[in-house]
């Protein structure tokens, strides 16, 4: 009996100023496999569809279960992780490019450790006296938890920041992950102490006035986040931020 | 005099917790991750974390906690470390919350708690199904913030190769790779903490992440630490087998009510919906009617096998019992187990809250690790252990949600104790010893590099995973593991034969598992060995020819180390510290 293929098209770049070439590649097709057991399949058969000996794909992968959020890509077109893109849900040839955003380091890996930089630039954390024992943290109601608990789900894969018409180097807009995680920490009872600055950090160039309102970032975002509407709030956190600071002036 | 300059390699839960006390202490860190360090394995951990807080007005207390756990690990932990965390989990979950945790809630606005397996007290707190990512992001925040203020630099994107050891036997910094450039580099330090996780790798699939290989805790073995209990793996009893891996499928879902069960009938052609409540085996609580669906993973893991294997009673003959959430109201699922579910839906395509989950037990922590002394020390001066590659707390079984309390409790210990170590370390000789490591490990680089073998890395390891899941983990046999030896020595062989298919010298993905691939066949052997052995039953470790715990031949704490012989580990054994609990038969069937 025939075993069944799976036919996969990879953009393969040997490094950032080398030339992009597609490869082919056909693998054996199984039950529940998904993008990222191809790819492994690739690695113990680097060998191509039409017979050429090649080099296994360098891509980001961890957890496998789309909670790292590592494993980032353009899957037939569109920004999605390859470890829940499951192959019978995907129209063949699977076509996989790296995320185009992004400084590409080799294949599909790119650079996102600009995500990195933009939470420490809006200080997206809350500022404890110290990890001494200080007794029981602030009482907290279940409904504030659970509009504070889907925001601190964001895996930082970046896919939100992808598909944003707005996120280049032109704008240099910050993105909808990072507006989120302000939200969620002026939303904490300790964390809003730098509420202010966190405000005052997205309100120039690059902040959240950058938004066009596309609302690509909530239709892409493999955790469902809310993102649009935590662009809204802070964008009016910040509009009255602004306010008061000219007042004050 | 200069601050102490601490190296800690790997960021997860452990490694984060050591980096926050040392900068907080106003020592110097660079952190070590093959990975971006939010993206660490800890982030997968889902249910909860213990400590009795006794929110719950059941007289919960940390001596109940300190018991559950040495009787759940069957006696096999020094318990001082024990005795010691579970005192300090209470102030580590405040601690937590103080650091914006989204944990669940009660109506009053107090942290509510769970119950998990092994214990018959709520002791378990959460955040959904999801509590390992929000620890770990909320260390991360942390960290990122002292790392703003200058005192921590990370080196995200390299892996540690080896220790740098002086003349005397002092470590004295790493040698670490870039994964994108391949340089390989000296970098010093005057203590060093190990904070790398599982091995998972090893067992091919498993539910850990693809960075869990032990590479780290093997090379250190390799360079004179001792590897501890190495035979001691847990195989979580509720997994979804996958083409790549295992995912769980947290025992919470067992903790908010979730039943396991098989159709009475064998080979039941039935959807699971229109089997009657009277023709299905609820099995798990048929014979453990005190602890029911939540016993320890061992126990779970065992009695899936049976009714599996022994009784035939597979759903549809196949090796799968259904975990059954979907009596429970889909409110509280969606607010507790969301995380769980969605994952299930996602990978397999059926909606837990409508139809059974399908699991089958897998390959999920190892107990073991590097040996430390109460100091979390190695033997190796300089070098500490944290988290899960070593072997402290959890003997010969681990406790659900005890991880992650024991990875940031060892963090919390180890890192001020290697700023105490690091004061009283007599100034280094030279360089120490880094031009000398260095040239090792370049050495082995060209070599791998230079390989013109037929051999392909990522082949060989997908069967040292199946030798290694079909002899060392659910029941074993001493003929298998003899069998399973002799493979991995076949595979050590093979390896030498190597071809990296990829010779490139920037980001190449082959060449730095090829280097994994090796450490990974080096610890397989002191897991197999260890376990041949152990010639008893105890916590994870079941041998059928062996079936009974005996504690005067094997209270004992297994202590291998590296020989370089084709032999394979020389093994010692060592008392087990049991000064505040006495021994006494484990069972789960009745209170204990």
């Amino acid at each position: 009996m025939a075993t069944k293929k799976v036919q996969l098209e990879i953009k393969r770049q040997a490094s950032p100023d080398a030339p992009a070439v597609w490869e082919k590649f056909e693998i054996e097709w199984r039950p529940g496999l998904n993008v990222t057991s191809a790819l492994m399949d690739i690695a113990a058969n680097p060998v191509t569809a039409d017979g050429h000996a090649t080099t296994p794909v360098t891509y980001d992968s961890n957890c496998l279960e789309e909670i790292c959020g590592s494993c980032a890509m353009r899957i037939n077109g569109k920004a999605r992780m390859a470890c829940s893109s499951l192959v019978d849900n995907l129209e063949q040839p699977i076509r996989i490019e790296p995320l185009s955003k992004f400084p590409l380091v080799r294949d599909l890996q790119v650079d996102r450790s600009v995500l990195f930089e933009n939470l420490k630039a809006v200080k997206a954390w809350v500022p404890i006296d110290g990890t001494y024992d200080l007794g029981s943290g602030p009482r907290l109601f279940p409904q504030q938890q659970e509009v504070n608990y889907p925001l601190s789900n964001c895996i930082s894969c970046t896919c939100c920041m992808e598909v944003c018409p707005q996120f280049n180097e032109k704008t240099g807009f910050v993105g909808a992950a990072t507006i989120a995680q302000v939200k969620l920490f002026n939303n904490h009872p300790t964390g809003k102490v730098l509420k202010e600055e966190r405000l005052r950090a997205l309100a120039g160039d690059g902040g959240v006035q950058e938004c066009g309102f596309a609302q690509n970032c909530v239709e892409v975002c493999p955790k469902q986040i809310p993102l649009t509407n935590a662009i809204s709030d802070v964008s009016r956190d910040v509009l009255a931020q602004k306010v008061k600071d000219l007042l004050r002036s | 005099m200069a601050a102490p300059r601490i190296i800690v390699v790997g960021g997860g839960l452990a490694g984060l917790a050591a980096v926050i006390k040392i900068a907080e202490a106003g020592g110097s860190v660079d952190l070590f991750s093959i990975v971006p360090v939010k993206r660490s394995h800890s982030v997968c951990a889902q249910g909860g974390i213990n400590a009795a807080k006794n929110l719950k007005g059941e007289g919960d207390t940390t001596y109940k906690h300190f018991d559950d756990t040495v009787y759940g690990g069957d006696f096999l932990a020094n318990q001082t470390p024990v005795k010691a965390m579970c005192e300090a989990a209470p102030g580590i979950i405040d601690l937590l919350d103080r650091m914006g945790v989204p944990f669940n809630r009660t109506p009053e606005g107090l942290l509510d708690f769970r119950r998990f397996g092994g214990t018959l007290y709520n002791r378990t707190a959460f955040a959904g199904a999801t509590t390992g990512q929000q620890l770990l992001y909320a260390l991360d925040e942390q960290v990122r913030r002292h790392e703003s203020e200058g005192k921590v630099r990370k080196y995200e994107g390299w892996e540690f190769l080896s220790a740098i050891i002086d003349s005397t036997g002092h470590a004295r910094g790493i040698t670490a790779m870039d994964l994108r450039t391949m340089e390989v580099r000296a970098f010093p330090a005057d203590a060093i903490i190990v904070a790398t996780g599982g091995i998972g790798a090893i067992f091919g699939k498993s539910t850990n992440s693809v960075v869990c290989t032990g590479s780290a805790q093997s090379a250190l073995f390799q360079q004179g630490a001792y590897y501890a209990n190495g035979e001691f793996i847990q195989v979580h009893p509720t997994t979804m087998p996958g083409e790549d891996k295992l995912r769980l499928m947290s025992e919470s879902a067992r903790g908010e009510g979730g039943r396991v069960w098989v159709p009475r009938t064998p080979g039941d052609k039935r959807p699971a919906q229109q089997i009657p409540e009277s023709e299905r085996f609820y099995f798990l609580e048929e014979w453990y009617p005190k602890y029911g669906n939540l016993v320890p993973r061992d126990i779970a893991t065992r009695a899936i096998h049976k009714v599996v294997y022994q009784d035939g009673l597979g759903i549809d003959g196949q090796p799968m019992v259904y975990l059954d959430v979907s009596h429970i109201d889909r409110a509280i699922l969606d607010r507790k187990l969301e995380g769980i579910l969605e994952i299930y839906e996602k990978f397999v395509g059926d909606d837990p809250r409508e139809v059974p989950m399908k699991i089958f037990p897998g390959m999920h922590y190892t107990m073991g690790g590097l040996w430390v002394d109460f100091n979390q020390m190695t033997n190796i001066p300089g070098i500490f252990a944290a988290g899960e590659c070593n072997y402290q707390y959890h003997g010969a079984n681990r406790l659900g949600a005890n991880s992650l309390m024991s990875c940031i409790f060892d963090g919390f210990v180890s890192g001020p104790n290697s700023l105490e170590y690091a004061k009283s370390l007599p100034p280094v000789q030279g360089d120490g010893g880094a031009a000398a490591e260095l040239a090792r490990q370049t050495e082995l680089n060209n070599k791998l590099l230079k390989s013109k073998g037929t051999e392909n890395p990522f082949k060989l390891w997908r069967e040292l995973g199946e030798l290694m899941t079909r002899h060392a983990t659910v029941i074993r046999y001493n003929k298998g593991l003899k069998e399973a030896d002799e493979k991995i020595v076949d595979l050590m062989e093979r390896f030498k034969n190597v071809n990296l298919s990829d010779k490139s010298q920037w980001a190449n993905t082959s060449f730095a598992f090829a280097r994994q691939l090796q450490n990974m066949l080096e610890l397989s052997r002191v897991v197999v060995q260890g376990a041949l052995l152990r010639d008893e039953s105890r916590g994870a470790h079941y041998k059928p020819d062996f079936p009974e715990r005996n504690d005067e031949k094997f209270l004992k704490t297994t202590k291998a180390s590296f020989t370089g012989d084709i032999a394979g580990p020389r093994f010692e054994y060592e008392d087990v510290d049991l000064q505040f609990i006495k021994p006494r038969p484990r069972r789960y069937d009745a209170a204990k």
